[in-house]
């Protein structure tokens, strides 16, 4: 599960430098591209941080942090 | 003219009866049920008398003849203009004899019950039924309309279903009331088809036009004459099936096995079902037809004056042989029913030929009176010595005056002594057979005899022999008694009635009479017949059990009732359910519920596959999610170009 | 070949083989340490597009604090030492097909596209500007979602306290 959590941090950092290099070679005169960027930063350590408390919960009860053994969702 | 229409209060308050015993009787009138019912019913008696004085005496003619007064017509399901159900009362001659006997036997039944059935746990259900027996009965004989007589036959074979099967925990009781219903309700199945046939070619279900239209020369009798299947026309096919319907209900041969088993239920039920009213209604549904049958309808005629004719020969001969007493009057009620059809089956339309007619539907008044008294006497001496077997009985006239004294009366009736009213009733049915068929009339004439012997033997089984036997018990009550000395009075009266200038086949008076020297041979045969009855049961001795040991085995297979019932158990059980139930069971329940069962199963594999979609690993979770946007990503981009 | 594309090309073998790494690999230590070197070269990344700015926020919070934040949850959860199970076949084929769709889609949309390349005067990337600009009611301004997010980080704050409460059992012990 918790390559499940790095995988998605991952996905944002593309996502980050997706911006900020769209916002320093098409559209130098602004700045909207880096404040996403850092919105993005923020949002995500707050996601890793609920994240991670989540993981540990599991593992409390299932004593596994492997996704296989958290299926009590089945139908 | 007055207006009829309160006639219809007459059927009605049987009915109200019946709502209300049904409902409310186990709770609140468990002990005056009876009270109740009877009241009721006086009501309604009271009523049909006044009905029939003003019919008959009032104002029922029209220039002399007595004519069919349509008292209430209510349009029901109009199928289209032509063939409508109606729901209509109308009244003739023979509806109006039909409701006063009805309703008086009724109400002799409902006084003689309150004294027989009294302490019986249910009580209430018990006149709660015989209301609905009453209501029925009336509405089939007021009804106008031939759909609408089915809808009452069925209700009447209910009724009759309901209080055979009134002691429900004996299981003879259940065998026979269910043998009664299917009965019927086969010769039910002829009735309809042949009412099928006759409303297509008629294009009318009411009495009135189908007669008009399938007497006098009109179109429809032309496409129903001559439009014929297996060489007989649909006319002689409809008539004959209408008649298998009420040979049915009226125990003719073959379709009388249920009578005989019929005699489980309650006596006083068979005073009134088996024995006055429901099974004259094959007799008054030929009666009500009877212009069909006499004009156009001859090869259906024939059929109705043999059946007639045999089953009276027939059930005389069984008769003499049975022991049970209800049995030996069931047997009894079945013979003189096959002389009213018989009657029916020699009579013409019109003045003197319509003599049969006249004849069977007097023979049908005097018989509801003095069969009734025969069948509540029985249910006398069955209270008093607690069982049916003549074995048990022998020597009560000692004890049992006034239902001795009835008895007798009865008995002499059925024979035809004169100056009772059998002997009239007897009499004519026998002069119109002899103007018309002399091979019914000798028929008609030895089982005269015949009844005379086997009601005597009957009596003297019962009141004569075996005379040093003590007894105890009592007789009845007071209301056991009543019925039975009114009865007794109208068995003697019921004789003087001008029937003939009341009831004729088309309605002009008829002028009766009587020739001495005709009446010899059928009342000598008679007399003839009771004493051979006297001779051998009158004192205990040895001379039947000879005389049957000689018949042999003519004896032992009227005794069987002719291996009739053995030959109808053959047929259902080897040939109806093993070559058709058994097959028909297999295929439902294999390949009809196979495939049923076969689909429920292809949905539940689906079912199962599509849970597997909700598995609760995440990984497939997120899966799917991906697909999702990248199917919507696909959608958005590419498709709207 | 400029020196600068060279530098290019090595901080993108950094990120992308690091990242590969980091969720291909069996020890869960290991895919950590992965991790840092591929926000560490994307730090890179941002400094080389001479964005300090957003350079020093990604090495302070990404790698000083995440990174830090999971390799504590390895620790927690005593499973730095264990090799993971290698995923089953329709797993790998699963994935696969995936990054292939994935990859196939954003290749498509990016080559037919002809990115245009701006004249206007290049803003000044400094410090000073960006805090300006954050906090300026204008346009151009925002202060916004500023607030909102700082309320999603006391959210989360207060959420990640909660779930991760042992909670007193009522025994007597």
């Amino acid at each position: 599960m918790i390559t499940m959590l790095m995988s998605v941090e991952l996905i944002l950092n593309s996502v980050n430098i997706n911006f900020v290099s769209f916002n320093k070679y098409l559209y130098p005169d602004k700045l909207d591209g880096v404040f996403f960027a850092i919105f993005i930063i923020t949002i995500a350590a707050a996601e890793a941080a609920v994240a991670i408390a989540i993981i540990i919960n599991l593992y409390r009860s299932h004593h596994s942090i492997d996704v296989k053994d958290a299926e009590e969702m089945r139908f | 003219m007055s207006n009829y229409a309160y006639i219809v209060l007459m059927p009605l308050l049987p009915l109200a009866s019946f709502f209300l015993l049904g409902l409310f009787g186990r709770k609140y009138f468990k002990t005056s049920a009876g009270a109740i019912g009877t009241t009721i019913l006086l009501v309604s008696t009271v009523l049909s008398f006044y009905i029939a004085y003003q019919y008959y005496f009032v104002d029922g003619k029209a220039g002399g003849i007595y004519r069919q007064i349509v008292a209430l017509k209510y349009t029901w399901l109009e199928f289209y203009p032509g063939i409508s159900i109606d729901m209509n009362i109308i009244l003739d001659p023979i509806s109006i004899m039909m409701i006063v006997v009805v309703s008086f036997i009724s109400l002799m039944v409902h006084v003689f019950s309150l004294g027989y059935m009294r302490g019986e746990e249910r009580f209430s259900t018990y006149y709660c039924f015989l209301s609905l027996f009453t209501f029925s009965m009336l509405g089939l004989v007021l009804s106008g309309n031939i759909l609408q007589i089915y809808i009452f036959w069925e209700l009447v074979g209910v009724s009759s279903y309901l209080l055979i099967g009134y002691y429900f925990e004996k299981p003879r009781a259940v065998a026979a009331s269910k043998k009664a219903f299917i009965v019927t309700r086969l010769a039910d199945l002829g009735f309809l088809i042949g009412i099928l046939i006759l409303a297509f070619h008629a294009e009318t279900l009411d009495f009135a036009t189908l007669i008009q239209r399938l007497t006098t020369s009109s179109p429809q009798l032309v496409s129903i004459t001559t439009a014929s299947f297996l060489g007989i026309s649909f006319l002689t096919w409809g008539l004959t099936l209408v008649f298998i319907g009420g040979a049915g209900k009226s125990a003719m041969f073959p379709l009388h096995i249920w009578l005989p088993d019929a005699m489980e239920g309650p006596t006083p039920v068979s005073a009134l079902i088996h024995a006055a009213t429901m099974v004259v209604a094959g007799v008054y549904l030929i009666a009500r037809l009877f212009p069909i049958f006499a004009i156009s309808g001859h090869a259906a005629l024939n059929v109705v004056r043999y059946v007639g004719a045999f089953s009276a020969f027939l059930a005389a001969i069984i008769a003499c042989t049975q022991t049970d007493i209800k049995r030996v009057l069931a047997y009894s009620t079945m013979s003189q029913i096959g002389y009213m059809m018989f009657a029916l089956g020699v009579a013409g339309f019109g003045n003197e030929e319509g003599l049969g007619y006249t004849a069977s539907m007097f023979h049908l008044f005097t018989h509801a009176f003095f069969k009734s008294l025969l069948f509540l006497c029985a249910g006398a001496v069955i209270h008093m010595v607690h069982s049916n077997e003549m074995d048990d009985m022998g020597g009560l006239r000692k004890f049992m005056p006034v239902t001795h004294i009835s008895f007798l009366i009865a008995c002499l009736a059925i024979s035809g002594i004169p100056p009772l009213s059998g002997f009239f009733s007897k009499e004519e049915i026998l002069l119109a057979a002899f103007n018309s068929d002399m091979a019914v009339y000798i028929i008609g004439l030895l089982t005269s005899g015949l009844t005379a012997f086997y009601m005597f033997r009957l009596y003297f089984s019962v009141f004569w022999n075996k005379d040093t036997i003590p007894r105890n018990g009592n007789e009845g009550t007071l209301t056991m008694k009543v019925p039975l000395i009114i009865l007794s009075v109208a068995t003697v009266l019921a004789g003087f009635v001008p029937f003939s200038t009341l009831v004729t086949s088309d309605g002009n008076p008829l002028k009766s009479h009587i020739s001495i020297l005709f009446s010899i041979a059928p009342v000598g045969l008679a007399i003839l017949g009771i004493l051979l009855a006297a001779v051998l049961y009158k004192s205990a001795n040895e001379r039947p059990a000879k005389i049957a040991s000689a018949l042999g085995g003519l004896y032992h297979a009227a005794y069987s009732k002719f291996y009739i019932d053995e030959i109808y158990l053959f047929i259902t059980r080897k040939i109806i359910f093993n070559l058709i139930g058994r097959p028909a069971a297999w295929i439902d329940r294999n390949i009809i519920d196979g495939f049923m069962n076969f689909l429920a199963a292809i949905t539940a594999k689906i079912a199962e596959r599509v849970r597997g979609l909700q598995s609760g690993k995440i990984q497939y979770y997120t899966l799917y999610f991906f697909a999702g946007i990248v199917g919507l990503a696909v959608i958005f981009i590419y498709m709207r170009k | 070949m400029s020196a600068s594309a060279i530098f290019f090309y090595i901080l993108s073998i950094c990120i992308l083989g690091g990242g590969l790494l980091a969720v291909t690999s069996k020890k869960i230590f290991r895919s950590a340490i992965w991790l840092l070197f591929s926000l560490i070269g994307i730090a890179g990344l941002y400094f080389w597009m001479q964005m300090e700015f957003i350079a020093a926020v990604q090495i302070i919070v990404y790698v000083g604090g995440i990174v830090v934040l999971i390799i504590f949850s390895i620790f927690l959860t005593q499973q730095s030492g264990k090799q993971m199970a290698k995923p089953s076949a329709g797993r790998i084929v699963f994935s696969l097909l995936a990054v292939c769709i994935g990859f196939a889609l954003t290749y498509s949309l990016l080559r037919p596209y002809v990115f245009p390349t701006s004249s206007m005067a290049p803003v000044d990337m400094s410090v000073r500007n960006i805090g300006n600009q954050m906090l300026s009611t204008t346009e151009h301004g925002y202060v916004v979602p500023l607030e909102v997010v700082s309320v999603l980080l006391l959210a989360a704050m207060i959420g990640c306290i909660v779930i991760a409460m042992k909670i007193k059992t009522r025994t007597n012990e």
